[in-house]
């Protein structure tokens, strides 16, 4: 009900300042810190994207589809540190955020969890809780950070309810593929309300509706940043996965603090590709909607916000009989923010040299970081959480600080 | 994926159930027997029948509820699970159905036509060719594709053997794959008709080994890719984890790598060529359609599956593992319980789940045997247990069935854009756990507005469905009468009282199709 509250009190505000109603709308809480979970289903090559370079091993275990070492040309990796390099699809995107102290990587990052299962996995790094005892399978961790923060203020940017924004706090989603418009015209609108009122169905459909009517008018299109510029300078309008980042980012300058959203389609055990291919087309495709944020959002929000971009798991350092590579183990976090720190440079947590033994189980990146430790330390930095209040949100464990922000 | 994580709380609930049967002093034969055979005598009121036929088919329509009345649930069910997977529709309904490509031209010349328009994209001589043959691939995949939809959605709507087409869902679900794939969505008609269809109400053992020879499961799980040389063992977990066993089936990452050894070799072929054999090898060669097994791809040595050592002799090791998971208790627990989520309750009693478990066992997959005691459990026709919330197909399909009895769709397509709106399209689940089963992956805010704006159209009459593809002809309302006194006798008191308000019939249907009534089965 507070959200409704809420509302109505911002439209009050709106239709009392009739003019200014859009900035001061979106003004409000700049100075709240943002956080939005960016998960890539499938679990994606993280290999592919921070070039192991300074490794002999990775080129002798990945003939035919390894990213060269940085040299002449655009179909070699970018330059990161001594040790590694950047897929070069991201030259234009991330690579400039990078450079620019905004996106860190965060490689042997994952879970303990060693069922290899995209589901398993997917459903207990969303669960975060312990593994090994009973768990709770109706509470996620980003529901479990929501009821920390403030509940009101977050958003899942998909179809359906992710398991990480499962939970007793009652989180609103709604996927912004496509354009925002109200459900149903007022009378409906009122005789369905009636009929749920009292239903264990009536606060969400409550929560449904209010927030349509919100989104259709936040996401209008003299909101949207880039899409006045396309319409100015008749640029190529964005589309995929990079109008979706805008929207969400739109969404998040206003009353959106904490966010999820999911992409698909990493599954590469079949001809994956390399400097160019199946999987650079994707990396190409999520570079461009990262970057789109940082743009949205503008410098002052950038500053405040976190994107971390996370997956099941990695996949086996070798790459199989078909030019892809298997369910594996360790992965490559992705940061983004306007408010990095720059503290280590742009590779960050604890790092091995890659050889036959230092692999885990001879097969895949080992974990070093832990999701829950790593999340854990950049919340407490950036939200300011207590130790008893991450023990709620990450139960049985133990913040990292690898200083990220 | 909510299955899966349900599988893992089943086995919590199987020792909590055992316990509690134990507690009571209930010898568990007992209760094998007091639900299995002894279906409830008096007849089924008008409530029940109405969460009788919800409950076991695509959404109750007159016609259905009638047939249950006059046969009475016991026989109604006993018919149901009697269904002749190759019967057709009522003849209306036929007759779009043979109107079809995919009824009218065979499967494999479809296939091969396909393929060899892919493999001229490569020859064509300028880009402007390419493009050009590039698209006409991509049509040709998209028509299949929509053709498959809609005779899958011309089945639920119209036919009477509806606990076939559910089932023949639950199966698709069950074992599903996603028509991105490479040619998968090419096989998908002979994929539901060939593989699954015949045994939805059959033997599990016999489905199981019917998709694992359908080029369609090789494809999409990349099994056609597994040889002895470059072992793939994404369909190996799979199988285990998914089909079988479930993810607590008790099964290690061995298992999985010597079952990838054990599916060497199974793929593809869309040429009719046989490879080039070594002569030895040759004799063990199969070719069924486009499946293939290929002994020069197989690892011919032994294999430790779960415990038990299969030897390296070539196609047989698999039937011999699929025996196996077949007769595992995991697999009896796992299936059991999936279809009671699927049918019942999130949450199925644990001594329902059990008894299915048993029925399972003893009869070796039979599913007619496992089936009946959920049935014929009295939770099944009960209208005050809790419901079943309906997922987005069951929504649809229901919704039409209520609004327009058997009245012809003359084109599904709005209907398979509302699934995709719903996050719900057919044959575009990517991942191989098919759609959750439970009410809290359709239950959302943004999910339920979507529902109204939807009911909204359909309310409205739903023209574009019963009208020809761009036409812009207006289309008559349907008789509400029948559902609107069924309506009268069965909704919640708010929900009755709000329907009186209604205007007109398209704001009442609209309503009713909004309400929270109907939204479980």
């Amino acid at each position: 009900m507070s959200m409704l509250n809420r509302r109505h009190l911002l439209q009050t505000v709106a239709a009392g300042a009739l003019g200014l109603s859009g900035a001061r709308l979106f003004a409000a809480g700049a100075d709240r810190p943002r956080f939005l979970l960016v998960f890539l289903r499938g679990g994606y090559d993280a290999t592919h994207l921070l070039v192991p370079i300074g490794s002999s091993f990775y080129y002798e275990q990945r003939p035919r589809i390894a990213i060269a070492r940085p040299g002449e040309g655009a179909d070699t990796a970018l330059p990161v540190t001594a040790d590694w390099g950047l897929h070069p699809a991201l030259r234009k995107s991330v690579y400039p955020l990078m450079l620019a102290g905004q996106a860190r990587f965060i490689p042997f990052a994952g879970t303990e969890d060693l069922t290899r299962s995209h589901f398993e996995t997917q459903d207990s790094i969303e669960m975060g809780q312990p593994l090994g005892s009973s768990r709770d399978y109706a509470s996620g961790f980003l529901n479990r950070l929501a009821s920390e923060l403030n509940a009101q203020q977050a958003l899942s940017f998909t179809d359906q309810l992710p398991m990480a924004f499962r939970g007793p706090e009652r989180i609103a989603n709604a996927t912004l593929r496509a354009p925002a418009r109200p459900v149903v015209d007022a009378r409906n609108r009122a005789l369905i309300s009636r009929m749920y009122e009292g239903q264990p169905l009536g606060q969400t459909v409550e929560e449904g509706l209010a927030l349509r009517e919100e989104l259709a008018r936040d996401l209008s299109p003299e909101r949207l940043k880039q899409e006045m510029d396309a319409a100015g300078r008749n640029a190529i309008a964005a589309k995929g996965f990079e109008l979706e980042a805008r929207r969400i980012a739109a969404l998040m300058r206003g009353r959106f603090s904490l966010g999820f959203v999911d992409v698909g389609g990493w599954d590469t055990h079949v001809n994956q590709g390399g400097a160019t291919g199946t999987l650079a087309t994707r990396f190409e495709e999520l570079g461009r909607g990262l970057a789109a944020i940082a743009d949205e959002l503008g410098p002052e929000l950038w500053r405040q916000t976190t994107v971390m971009v996370i997956s099941e798991f990695g996949r086996t350092f070798r790459e199989n009989g078909n030019r892809g590579t298997d369910h594996g183990h360790g992965s490559v976090y992705w940061l983004l923010g306007g408010g990095l720190s720059r503290q280590g440079g742009p590779v960050a947590g604890e790092q091995i040299a890659l050889s036959a033994a230092t692999l885990f189980q001879n097969r895949d990146y080992p974990v070093l970081s832990d999701y829950r430790a790593v999340l854990g330390g950049l919340w407490q930095r950036q939200f300011g959480l207590s130790m008893a209040a991450l023990g709620r949100v990450f139960p049985g464990a133990t913040p990292r600080d690898l200083s990220l922000i | 994926m909510s299955n899966l994580t349900l599988s893992r709380r089943q086995s919590l609930q199987g020792l909590a159930g055992l316990v509690a049967a134990t507690a009571l002093g209930v010898p568990s034969a007992l209760i094998l027997s007091g639900c299995a055979s002894s279906p409830p005598a008096a007849p089924l009121d008008a409530r029940q029948r109405q969460r009788a036929a919800d409950r076991i088919g695509w959404g109750a329509t007159q016609a259905q509820l009638a047939a249950i009345e006059q046969s009475g649930w016991a026989r109604y069910v006993e018919q149901q699970l009697k269904a002749d997977p190759s019967a057709p529709l009522p003849a209306p309904h036929q007759a779009a159905i043979d109107a079809l490509r995919i009824s009218q031209t065979d499967a494999l010349a479809r296939v091969r036509e396909a393929e060899a328009l892919r493999r001229s994209i490569d020859k064509a001589a300028t880009e402007a060719d390419r493009v050009g043959l590039r698209q006409s691939y991509q049509n040709t995949r998209k028509e299949v594709v929509r053709e498959a939809a809609e005779r899958q959605l011309l089945r639920q709507l119209y036919s009477e053997q509806q606990l076939l087409e559910q089932m023949a869902w639950f199966w698709f679900n069950h074992f599903n794959v996603h028509q991105g794939k490479r040619d998968v969505s090419l096989l998908l008609p002979d994929y539901e008709d060939r593989a699954l269809r015949p045994q939805a109400l059959g033997s599990f053992g016999r489905l199981l080994g019917a998709v694992v020879r359908h080029p369609a499961m090789l494809r999409y799980l990349d099994n056609d890719q597994n040889a002895a040389a470059g072992l793939n063992e994404n369909y190996a977990r799979e199988l285990l984890e998914l089909h079988t066993l479930g993810v607590d089936g008790g099964y290690s990452q061995r298992d999985v790598q010597e079952l990838a050894r054990v599916l060497t070799g199974f793929g593809v072929r869309l040429d009719d060529e046989p490879p080039r054999l070594k002569r030895s090898l040759a004799p063990l060669y199969q070719r069924d359609g486009f499946f293939e097994f290929h002994p020069g791809r197989h690892d011919f040595g032994d294999k430790q599956v779960l415990g038990r050592t299969i030897k390296g002799r070539g196609a047989e090791e698999l039937d011999e593992v699929l025996e196996l998971l077949v007769a595992h208790p995991a697999t009896a627990r796992h299936i059991s319980r999936k279809l009671a989520v699927f049918f019942l309750s999130d949450q199925p009693p644990q001594t329902l789940v059990d008894n299915m478990a048993r029925a399972f066992e003893r009869s070796r997959g039979d599913l007619r045997a496992t089936l009946r005691p959920l049935l014929l459990d009295p939770a099944f026709v009960a209208p005050a247990a809790a419901p079943k919330f309906k997922d987005p197909q069951h929504y649809l399909v229901s919704g039409l069935r209520a609004g327009f009895e058997d009245r012809p769709v003359l084109t599904s397509l709005p209907l398979q854009n509302w699934l995709k709106r719903l996050g719900q399209g057919l044959y575009d689940r990517l991942t191989p756990d098919g759609y959750p089963l439970t009410a809290d992956a359709w239950n959302s805010p943004g999910q339920m507005t979507t529902r109204f704006e939807i009911a909204r159209q359909m309310g409205a009459g739903a023209a574009a469905l019963f009208r020809p593809e761009g036409s812009r002809e207006p289309v008559a309302m349907p008789d509400l009468r029948a559902l609107q006194q069924r309506v009268a006798a069965t909704a919640a008191p708010a929900t009755r009282q709000t329907l009186a308000e209604a205007s007109s019939p398209q704001q009442w249907l609209g309503l009713w199709l909004s309400s929270p009534d109907f939204m479980y089965r």
